[in-house]
């Protein structure tokens, strides 16, 4: 556990010394990587903890994104009451899908493309919505990025940093937390054998419920994060099923199930996408495609020669648990 | 609106969806059998339907002389594919089987990006522009025959699962993984042929819609979504469901266009799908499971 936490603490203290040495590029790459850390362990409480595979977890960082943006965006109002408004939006049409799907027992593949179903649903909905800006976007208020406004929630881009950099080691500490609740061992005995965790009295209904309003309630905080950090909003983008895909990648490259695999594979693939385009310009290879290729055969090669993800093997040499 | 106005654009989304339906065959019929769901399904589409755009603008081949060559290839492609790299997955977890799926498809899309450009392919041919009346309602001749061909790649398919030894081999491997194993046959190679046919099913149905549709390298995903919407409301694993899961789709995609808007087609389907999902998650044709 010592090393764990000395792991940790090395961590924190890059993390946070990190914007006084680091350029603008650097910054904007590092807030990336916390973001995909971030989703990524929010959906991982769903598919690593309770393993409920959702394919649509897009959805609620859109729901997340478009609850507090459109609050700013129409009545002037700043996120803070945007926050708890995303969050109990996502939970509840989280628990809403939950509810449908585990009611009349949709279940593994089925329920994959039942949560794909809803966030491409939503996605045309959203284009056809006038509230919304429907493909025309909604364009968020840009102030002054030299000073700091909390109450905004605007300032420079260090301001975003430490906003995710606070988030991803909250949800952190909330699935470290989590896994070792009543909790965590429900979920973990619901995902091992769903029957048998039936049969020894589990409310596998109610906790598989549980699973996937937190998981996304937690993705929407991201969504929100998203709408004012980019301050702007298309419903082709932000729902789309590469979004989903992407949120997935992270967990799945690093190690599902896992504390820490997702942070790593947020960083592993975010960094990766970075260099992949920074040798091709380098080569004078700029072709379109070529960059998602070369990511694509990284990925597979990865999905082939490390199926339990990189976390864990390197938390072994490492002499960590988990 | 006219109603011989209606009753085509009716019967054009039946003919429509009936290619679909061929499409979503080949993905009903590899996930029947190899309990695999192939989340790159369209992105093979869009490869299919280049080779045929590109067959037709190098040596003019009519589309549906091409289906031959192309379908041929698609069989060793999707035979190599299975016995080459998804074999291994078969014990694998969901989400490590979609993970491997969905690079297969990111390399597919960026691959026909870099080789092609994001320009949009077809083909000109005279028949295209052609059509059959009867009585006041126009039916596309390119639209018909492309259907024509649907049905009878399906029902050739369904011959070969009925009537020969290998046909009877791959059902036995579906209805029972393990006895299939016990009874001495090659579980392996079956799944191969089986992705094999999944794949011809593919080329057919993408050679015929370079008739109907143009492609870009991006439009991929959206077949593979339109091939999912199909199978699920049809029963994934059922050959009949898949064919009326594809009309059923071409149809309301058909009426919504003429009624709501185009570009809100697509969630009436993907509405279809949830309610499918959540009263009959079998599907209309499925076995309960």
């Amino acid at each position: 556990m010592t090393r764990t936490a000395l792991l940790l603490a090395i961590l924190g203290v890059v993390a946070v010394v990190f914007p006084w040495i680091a350029g603008p590029y650097a910054l904007s790459v590092a807030t990336l990587i916390l973001y995909f850390a971030y989703t990524g362990q929010a959906w991982n409480v769903m598919m690593g903890f309770a393993g409920q595979l959702s394919l649509g977890h897009a959805l609620y960082v859109g729901i997340g994104a478009y609850a507090a943006g459109g609050l700013y965006y129409h009545l002037g109002i700043g996120p803070w009451l945007g926050l708890p408004l995303a969050i109990a939006a996502a939970a509840l049409v989280g628990a809403i899908i939950g509810w449908l799907a585990f009611r009349f027992g949709v279940a593994g593949v089925y329920f994959a493309l039942l949560t794909i179903a809803f966030a491409e649903f939503t996605r045309i909905g959203f284009d056809h919505m006038a509230w919304t800006g429907g493909p025309g976007g909604m364009f968020l208020p840009v102030a002054e990025r030299d000073h700091i406004d909390l109450v905004h929630f605007r300032g420079p881009p260090a301001l975003y940093y430490y906003a995710m950099l606070a988030l991803t080691a909250g949800a952190l500490a909330l699935c470290a937390r989590l896994l070792d609740s009543r909790a965590g061992y429900y979920w973990r005995a619901i995902r091992e054998n769903e029957d048998a965790a039936q049969a020894l009295g589990v409310h596998v209904f109610r906790w598989k419920l549980l699973a996937m309003a937190i998981s996304a309630g937690m993705t929407a905080i991201a969504g929100v994060f998203y709408a004012f950090y980019n301050n702007s909003l298309f419903p082709e983008q932000i729902f789309h099923t590469g979004r989903s895909i992407e949120i997935i990648l992270g967990s799945v490259i690093g190690g599902v199930g896992t504390l820490f695999g997702p942070i790593l594979g947020a960083a592993v693939l975010t960094l990766l996408s970075e260099a992949v385009t920074a040798a091709l310009a380098a080569l004078g290879w700029e072709v379109p495609g070529a960059k998602q290729v070369v990511y694509g055969v990284v990925l597979l090669g990865v999905v082939v020669f490390l199926p339990g993800g990189i976390w864990p093997p390197l938390a072994r040499r490492l002499g960590i648990r988990r | 609106m006219p109603f011989e106005f209606v009753v085509g654009g009716v019967v054009a989304g039946i003919l429509t969806g009936l290619v679909y339906g061929l499409m979503a065959l080949g993905l009903s019929v590899i996930f029947g059998v190899v309990r695999i769901v192939n989340f790159a399904h369209g992105e093979l589409m869009t490869v299919a339907m280049y080779a045929a755009a590109l067959l037709f603008a190098r040596f003019e081949l009519d589309p549906f002389l091409a289906v031959l060559p192309v379908a041929a290839a698609f069989f060793v492609l999707g035979y190599a594919l299975q016995a080459g790299l998804i074999n291994r997955f078969i014990t694998r977890p969901e989400h490590s089987q979609f993970m491997l799926l969905v690079a297969i498809g990111l390399i597919v899309v960026n691959a026909l990006l870099m080789a092609f450009g994001p320009d949009a392919r077809g083909v000109q041919v005279d028949y295209q522009l052609e059509s059959f009346e009867l009585g006041d309602i126009v039916v596309d001749k390119a639209r018909l025959y492309a259907a024509g061909l649907a049905v009878l790649t399906a029902l050739a398919l369904i011959g070969l699962f009925r009537f020969t030894r290998t046909g009877k081999a791959i059902r036995a491997c579906a209805d029972n993984h393990f006895a299939a194993r016990v009874v001495g046959l090659n579980v392996k190679r079956l799944y191969a042929i089986t992705f094999g046919l999944g794949a011809v099913c593919v080329a057919v149905a993408g050679c015929s819609l370079t008739l109907l549709f143009d492609v870009t390298p991006s439009v991929g995903p959206q077949y593979t979504l339109l091939a999912f919407v199909i199978v699920i409301v049809g029963g994934l694993g059922s050959m009949l469901g898949a064919l009326v899961g594809g009309v059923l789709i071409g149809v309301s995609e058909a009426l919504a266009g003429l009624y709501i808007s185009p570009s809100a087609k697509s969630m009436l389907s993907f509405g279809l799908l949830i309610v499918v999902l959540i009263v009959r998650p079998q599907g209309l044709f499925g076995r309960r499971r």
